[in-house]
């Protein structure tokens, strides 16, 4: 079997005082989808600019592809595919040629840049933008576009930051998909994401990061039988009752978390648990039964939500 | 000792050629952006030494009957004094616009080092990739510059004036390379540029000798001159084309623009290094 792609021990990134990442071991096998999951600060991006060999770590080891960052930058980039969480696309450029300048960063002959980008504009469904401005392109297609050009060089790890925020639900959608897609094709994905649905599509495996350390790590599904139940019941009682309900409901469910909007009750059977509600004469203003997600494992762990 | 998995192996052959010809790929970027504002990049070459030569170089000149200068053979025309200045202030001024906005852009509004940060390319490489991009940009104007002085009759000998262009392009190094080294500090534009062109280039631009001999300055402003990229190449190209007699001798003012432009390179690759490696 072939080693992992990327292993992390004791990996710590200090700016002054303060350890954005703090300790962290992972390993990442060939051909994986693994994510990085928390909320904003965590020290996501930064473990992903020292895996992508663009920033050096205060102490621990990190190897990508065998290779150590601090000494072997460059060769580790060759085989990355970096999609940043700010698009940095040169929109003094035209699409297609996008693509192009950033194959000859690899050394790529031009002719290559230029047939590979013409695949690449068919996946990433714009091929009738080569000819457009950057700046013409909607926000989703601008993500579609650096996708593409982060593939340019066939990587072996493709590394993504937030790679759906700000983009609404049918571009995110479209994303996904081409995402997955890539999975299928063996690419191995190392993406962050504060949001739990992103997670649970694309990751088979994620670790849950807050205040730079490791809080859980495993698939999406395992996390959720782990760290919670398997439904939950919301309820909204209005924000200067939410507490004395869920003093009333202490017992009644496995765990009890009282939010600012809302309650929130964890238990196997959420119908049974809703019926008990109005047997005890609680009316709240709305209900809704649904299943755990990461969310729910994120607050189980943290006590915070993750999006605030 | 276990044998080099496929994986590592193709890393160190995927950086090779990158490793070695990653600022050249830069430029390769940066020379095909310009493309966007070609024509104005054209225009203003051939227009400015146009303007410049036909106002200054025959309209002022027609008014000044006294010598200002004088060459290897005595006293020299007006227009051949002034116009080494103008190629170099020309040049100067390409170097202001390129190492100014542009690294800006690339830094935070259109951050596009740091895409070519996230590939094999290293900052240092980024940073010498920029510098031969405005280079060629600066050559190009530098040369037009000097093919309508000879049109216009502004260079005494045509043969050795021919390294002007070359002179040019130090002077602008040697005020643009310290120039990027500041502007890649930067990561707000507070209208510092804004105070670079108006209170540093435009006063080098007035005091270095550009439009009357320095020594006819009082001597408490002639230090400007002396430490101005702009003076320096002046006297260079006017020594190219008429020779001169007495003043500094034509190597010094040469060190001083290499000295300047060194020491402004090394500057700004570790200031790229610094803000794309923090």
């Amino acid at each position: 079997m072939s080693s992992p792609v990327i292993v992390a021990q004791g990996l710590t990134k200090t700016f002054g005082t303060l350890n954005a990442v703090d300790g962290i071991d992972f390993e990442v096998p060939a051909g994986e989808s693994f994510g990085l999951l928390g909320p904003n600060g965590a020290g996501k991006s930064t473990t992903m600019r020292m895996v992508g060999a663009v920033s050096s770590r205060s102490a621990g080891t990190l190897r990508v592809l065998g290779l150590d960052p601090d000494t072997h930058g460059p060769e580790i980039r060759s085989q990355l595919g970096v999609v940043p969480q700010d698009d940095n696309l040169d929109t003094e450029l035209r699409v297609r040629d996008n693509l192009i300048v950033y194959g000859r960063y690899f050394g790529i002959p031009r002719r290559t840049c230029a047939t590979r980008a013409d695949e690449l504009l068919a996946f990433a469904q714009l091929e009738d933008k080569a000819r457009s401005k950057v700046d013409d392109l909607s926000g989703g297609m601008k993500r579609r576009l650096t996708i593409a050009r982060a593939l340019i060089n066939e990587p072996r790890i493709l590394m993504l930051d937030e790679p759906t925020t700000g983009l609404d639900p049918q571009a995110r959608h479209v994303l996904w998909d081409r995402l997955f897609r890539l999975k299928e094709r063996g690419t191995t994905l190392v993406l962050t994401t504060h949001y739990m649905d992103e997670a649970e599509q694309l990751c088979d495996r994620l670790v849950v990061v807050d205040h730079g350390r490791i809080m859980a790590e495993g698939s999406p599904s395992a996390l959720i039988r782990q760290y919670s139940t398997r439904e939950v019941v919301e309820l909204r009682f209005g924000s200067d009752h939410n507490a004395g309900a869920a003093q009333r409901l202490e017992g009644a469910a496995q765990r009890v978390e009282v939010l600012p909007d809302r309650v929130l009750l964890y238990t196997d059977d959420g119908e049974r648990l809703l019926e008990h509600v109005a047997e005890i004469g609680l009316h709240p203003t709305t209900s809704l039964v649904r299943r755990s997600s990461l969310e729910d494992v994120f607050l189980r762990m943290t006590g915070r939500s993750l999006i605030e | 000792m276990t044998t080099t998995e496929p994986m590592t192996q193709a890393a160190l052959q995927g950086a090779e050629r990158p490793r070695r010809f990653g600022a050249l790929y830069i430029a390769e970027h940066q020379v095909r952006a310009m493309r966007a504002y070609g024509w104005t990049i054209v225009i203003s070459s051939v227009g400015n030494p146009l303007v410049y030569l036909l106002g200054i170089g025959l309209g002022l000149a027609a008014f000044i009957d006294q010598p200002v200068a004088n060459g290897a053979d005595g006293p020299v025309d007006y227009v051949l004094f002034v116009a080494p200045a103008l190629l170099a202030s020309a040049a100067v001024g390409v170097a202001t616009e390129e190492f100014t906005y542009v690294v800006m852009a690339g830094f935070k509004w259109r951050r596009i080092f740091w895409g070519m940060n996230a590939s094999p390319v290293s900052p240092e490489q980024i940073c010498t990739g920029l510098i031969l991009s405005v280079a060629a940009r600066i050559l190009f104007t530098t040369v037009v510059y000097y093919v309508l002085m000879l049109a216009f009759g502004a260079v005494g000998n045509p043969w050795a004036g021919a390294a002007m262009p070359l002179v040019g392009l130090l002077a602008g190094l040697a005020f643009g390379l310290p120039l990027l080294a500041y502007s890649a500090t930067l990561t707000e534009d507070g209208g510092q540029f804004a105070v670079v062109q108006r209170f540093i280039f435009t006063p080098l631009f007035l005091f270095s000798g550009t439009f009357y001999p320095l020594d006819s300055v009082p001597v408490g402003l002639q230090w400007i001159g002396w430490i101005s990229p702009l003076w320096h190449a002046s006297e260079l190209g006017r020594d190219l084309s008429y020779g001169t007699s007495g003043g500094w001798p034509w190597w010094s003012h040469l060190l001083v623009l290499l000295a300047m432009a060194g020491v402004g390179g090394v500057l700004a690759r570790r200031t790229f290094v610094r803000r794309l490696r923090g």
